[in-house]
């Protein structure tokens, strides 16, 4: 009787580790799809997407995260196959340069006038 | 002086923006993916169509010619314009075509072959389109030519023209 109790509370506690891994890869995909761009119907994610192409790419999304490959390597083979496009958020390249640092050099240069005119003023 | 220098940097400015939106009227809206970036064959395993059996990518790659990649699909009407010309392509010696076979039903595909001609060396069923994806296609029908060292060197999306064919033989000429 002790040893099938032991069995019974073995087999909850896998049964729930596979529930909640199931859960933390699912949020993964998500998380992954929403990210990735949909070539066929552009301005779309593959998330809410019904395309082809879609579906191909959640079910191959879906076997990397179960093969074990981190977001970041799932990201680099799709950037392999499809170029930086099909990433929604961009990465820091050299193509990519103009994009990520002109707001910045926006708002510093903007920065710059406003504090101008403020010591303008000042010295009036 | 310094009034003359704010202007200028204005202008500047301002032919900057010109020239970045300007650029950007001209760049089509659709995403035209890079098509002449040399890549690797993927390592893939895929289901023969005349038979169950598996077959490795480099088992399928295994000879010292070219290699073309068609995706097609029975149902995918661009690929009926384009087959009389792959029929032509399989005349030549010096390549062999693989065919794709995407997203298809059994029977329609076969129907299709013994309809219009079989010129594929092997056909490979993608019945989930998986394996276009690992050739980094995302639509039907594309063509992809391989080079004696298995590098992917040319991608041809849509359907293949007369004037793609006569590129096709001079590259493997």
């Amino acid at each position: 009787m002790k040893i099938l109790k032991i069995f019974i509370v073995l087999f909850l506690f896998t049964s729930f580790l596979e529930l909640r891994s199931d859960e933390i890869n699912d949020v993964l995909k998500n998380k992954i799809l929403k990210n990735i761009r949909c070539l066929i119907c552009q301005g779309q994610s593959v998330y809410d997407s019904e395309s082809e192409f879609a579906s191909s790419i959640k079910l191959i999304v879906n076997r990397k995260i179960n093969d074990g490959l981190k977001e970041k390597q799932i990201y680099q083979f799709l950037r392999e196959k499809y170029g930086d496009w099909v990433i929604f958020d961009p990465q820091l390249n050299k193509n990519t340069y103009v994009l990520w640092l002109l707001p910045l050099l926006l708002f510093l240069a903007g920065g710059l006038i406003i504090q101008k005119k403020i010591q303008k003023k000042n010295e009036k | 002086m310094k009034n003359k220098f704010s202007l200028f940097i204005i202008i500047i400015f301002l032919i900057f923006c010109f020239v970045v939106f300007y650029k950007g009227l001209n760049n089509p809206n659709s995403y035209t993916p890079k098509v002449n970036e040399k890549k690797n064959i993927p390592n893939f395993k895929a289901k023969d169509f005349n038979s169950d059996n598996y077959f490795n990518s480099d088992k399928i790659f295994e000879e010292e010619i070219f290699y073309i990649v068609n995706i097609w699909a029975s149902w995918c009407v661009p690929c009926r314009a384009e087959h009389p010309l792959l029929m032509q392509l399989s005349n030549n010696q010096s390549i062999k075509i693989i065919g794709l076979n995407y997203k298809d039903n059994f029977n329609n595909a076969k129907k299709f072959i013994d309809d219009f001609g079989n010129p594929y060396s092997r056909i490979l069923i993608d019945k989930d389109g998986t394996l276009g994806v690992e050739f980094g296609a995302y639509g039907v029908p594309e063509t992809f030519l391989i080079d004696k060292n298995k590098y992917i060197i040319k991608k041809f999306v849509g359907p293949i023209n007369q004037e793609i064919v006569n590129e096709i033989k001079l590259i493997i000429k």
